[in-house]
């Protein structure tokens, strides 16, 4: 059993009681709230007769069904207006902040809420979305609930928990030039499987994760949910309380030197036990492409499609569905593979340091004829941020479209989706059958550099081809 | 569709017709495509079980095959209900007139929506997962009975029972809490954390991030 770890110890201090069924009532700190799954809770408290127990530890956005090309309201869609004028509503009644369209701070809830400085280590956070492992790169214990459960944080700021395993993931040595983040959760999840995270929180540890950026830390924990595990969080370091100091919520003055102190109590010492440990050597990790129909089926960019005969028994009959269903051959070369859509954006891919990389690649290149190429920006801040350094200019003439902020084509509850079988680039992190929006659409997963590499040669390619050779107007 | 009563209460016994659907790692983005989720309410999510999957087996699929119509059994394989935490996933099945999940292996965030919702979800080993899928295929008419206090799942009566010898009969697995949870009745648990408000107030108080961080 665990102990010692930074999981263990916020675990601690969060308890509120043991319930009679056995699990743990656990305070949560920060509650995030979005149009698609809390209506549903605020209707089942409104039955309960229950009010909110703590408004202002409760922050709202709109970010599944907000359509990028015009917000303009009302919506297009009238289901999607119903969603957020019923956000609206709940919001104004129990007195919850709600960051909408136009304030300049709405976005997709795990973009704002780091940006805004609600996220801060050593917190329980929780959200109606799975991707709330997202907020564990600052050393926060962050995971996705159900719609039930966001009723149950509404009524009293607490959950009924069972408490994970932890499994460190110790990453030795250094990214390779052109090797992101995400190719390195993509590697994880390819090497521990879709399901050898359930019970576990992920630790991610070693040189290689301190050397990440923040950005960098939330495309890494975003995906732990892939790999099963329902939180992945980082150990808060400087690069932690760089990111935050002058933060909108983040503490000032004298105590921002007490919060720094609490702060960095909390990390995993050298004593901490791990239920598990796992190393890898960043330095092996090339750039990554998902082949199949789970985050788990990724291969290096110089890597074949595996046949059957290279894979566990277990895994076949899951990878005969893939190979029928993206209509890929094994043993076949995954660089090469046409694309139709190219998506750069999301809570794993849609911050400012993403659209830089993409933009290094796509400037002063051109998006392959035919091909359908767009840029979301993962909120209103990150829109302004790299409006104001030129980046939607570089993307434009490029060939690429400049949307408004939302989750767009990751999950397509909005305008942007797939077509019948086209087969998407995305920088998102599902490639589930069906997932953007066309029940035979085809998802390739990477990086947001690989995407742009993607949409300019037309085809998946090596990112880094691109990186070291240098570009002109006219290449395609 | 459904005219079983939703779960209240202690829930100690299921019987009625399986459905199996197989495969390892099925996404909640496939038990409920995402469209469906454009929605203020859990009414009408029936509907939307297993979508696209439906309409791609034309028929099919073993939520349209009219042997399957009434079931309030599924039985699933490894890593069922992975991805998106969607409610509106165990919503779905739960209003196609599922009552109870058996598998090899759940996601964490499904499984917690399903005891919130009074639906067990109950483990068993691969072999078995496979010889009751089989025996579901076999006797698609047959009923099943799940006895969740002794967490046992047998075939009574019907063509199984007489067709001579022993009744089919599995051995399923649930956490302890969890059990007592669903077989007490008190999987609803909103008002048990209410109800701690004193213990919530201290808690609060030893958080030095609610108060501003202060001296």
């Amino acid at each position: 059993m665990s102990a010692g770890t930074l999981y263990d110890k916020v675990w601690e201090l969060h308890k509120v009681a043991q319930l009679p069924g056995g699990s743990t009532q656990l305070f949560i700190g920060l509650h995030l709230i979005h149009e698609v799954t809390s209506p549903q809770a605020f209707a089942a408290l409104s039955d309960l007769g229950l009010g909110v127990r703590h408004p202002e530890r409760t922050v709202a956005t709109v970010d599944h069904i907000v359509p990028t090309t015009s917000q303009a309201r009302p919506f297009a869609d009238p289901l999607a207006e119903e969603m957020l004028s019923t956000l609206e509503r709940n919001c104004s009644e129990h007195g919850i902040t709600l960051h909408g369209l136009g304030s300049g701070r709405q976005g997709i809830v795990h973009v704002i809420a780091p940006e805004l400085g609600l996220t801060q280590p050593g917190m329980t956070v929780a959200c109606g979305d799975s991707h709330t492992s997202t907020h564990g790169a600052f050393g926060a214990i962050a995971f996705g609930i159900g719609t039930s459960q966001v009723r149950d944080v509404l009524a009293s700021q607490s959950l009924a928990m069972n408490k994970l395993k932890v499994r460190r993931i110790l990453v030795n040595g250094s990214l390779a030039n052109g090797v992101a983040a995400k190719d390195l959760i993509l590697h994880v999840i390819r090497v521990l499987g879709v399901k050898g995270g359930v019970g576990y929180a992920y630790e991610f540890a070693g040189p290689a994760i301190a050397a990440l950026s923040m950005e960098e830390r939330m495309t890494l924990c975003n995906m732990a949910i892939e790999g099963g595990a329902r939180c992945g969080y980082v150990n808060p370091d400087t690069t932690t309380f760089a990111y935050l100091q002058g933060r909108p919520h983040a503490p000032c003055g004298e105590a921002w030197e007490r919060a720094v102190a609490w702060w960095s109590s909390l990390t995993s010492g050298p004593e901490a036990v791990f239920d598990d440990e796992v190393l890898f050597d960043a330095g092996t990790i090339a750039p990554t492409v998902t082949w199949g129909i789970t985050p788990g089926q990724g291969i290096g960019i110089d890597e074949m499609v595996p046949t059957p005969e290279q894979l566990d028994p277990e895994e076949r009959p899951i990878a005969q569905e893939a190979y029928r269903y993206m209509d890929l051959q094994p043993g076949s070369p995954i660089a090469g593979v046409p694309v139709d859509v190219c998506f750069i954006g999301s809570c794993t891919n849609g911050r400012l340091s993403d659209l830089r990389a993409a933009a290094a690649v796509a400037r002063g290149r051109q998006v392959a004829a035919g091909l359908k190429a767009f840029v979301v920006p993962g909120s209103e801040q990150v829109a302004a941020a790299a409006e104001a350094e030129g980046l939607d200019a570089i993307f434009r003439s490029a060939g690429f479209e400049w949307r408004e902020p939302g989750c767009s084509m990751c999950l397509a509850m909005n305008p942007d989706r797939l077509e019948g079988r086209q087969i998407s680039a995305s920088s998102s992190n599902r490639n589930f059958k069906g997932r953007q929006g066309s029940a035979s659409g085809r998802t390739l997963l990477m990086s947001p550099a690989m995407v742009a590499a993607a949409a300019i040669a037309g085809h998946v390619t090596d990112v880094r081809t691109l990186l070291d050779t240098p570009s002109t107007p006219s290449s395609r | 569709m459904s005219s079983t009563p939703f779960p209240t209460g202690p829930i100690r016994s299921c019987r009625g017709r399986t459905v199996a659907v197989v495969g390892d790692d099925i996404d909640t983005d496939r038990i409920i495509p995402a469209r469906f989720l454009k929605c203020v309410s859990f009414e009408g999510l029936a509907a939307g079980a297993f979508a696209d999957d439906r309409a791609e087996l034309a028929g099919r699929h073993p939520f349209d095959r009219p042997e399957h119509q009434g079931a309030v059994l599924l039985v699933v394989n490894r890593n069922f209900g992975c991805g998106s935490s969607r409610e509106h996933a165990p919503q779905a099945l739960m209003r196609w007139g599922i009552r109870a999940v058996i598998g090899e292996s759940f996601s964490e965030i499904f499984f917690g929506n399903c005891l919130a919702m009074g639906i067990p979800c109950l483990g068993l080993g691969h072999d078995e997962a496979k010889a009751l899928q089989a025996f579901v295929a076999a006797h698609p008419e047959q009923e099943l009975e799940l006895d969740l206090e002794a967490l046992e799942l047998r075939a009574s009566g019907g063509e199984a029972g007489a067709a001579g010898g022993e009744a089919p009969f599995w051995t399923l697995q649930l956490a302890e809490g969890p059990h007592r949870m669903l077989v007490s009745g008190q999987w609803d648990g909103t008002g048990q954390l209410v109800a701690h408000d004193s213990e919530l107030r201290t808690t609060a108080g030893r958080l030095p991030y609610l108060a501003g961080f202060p001296a």
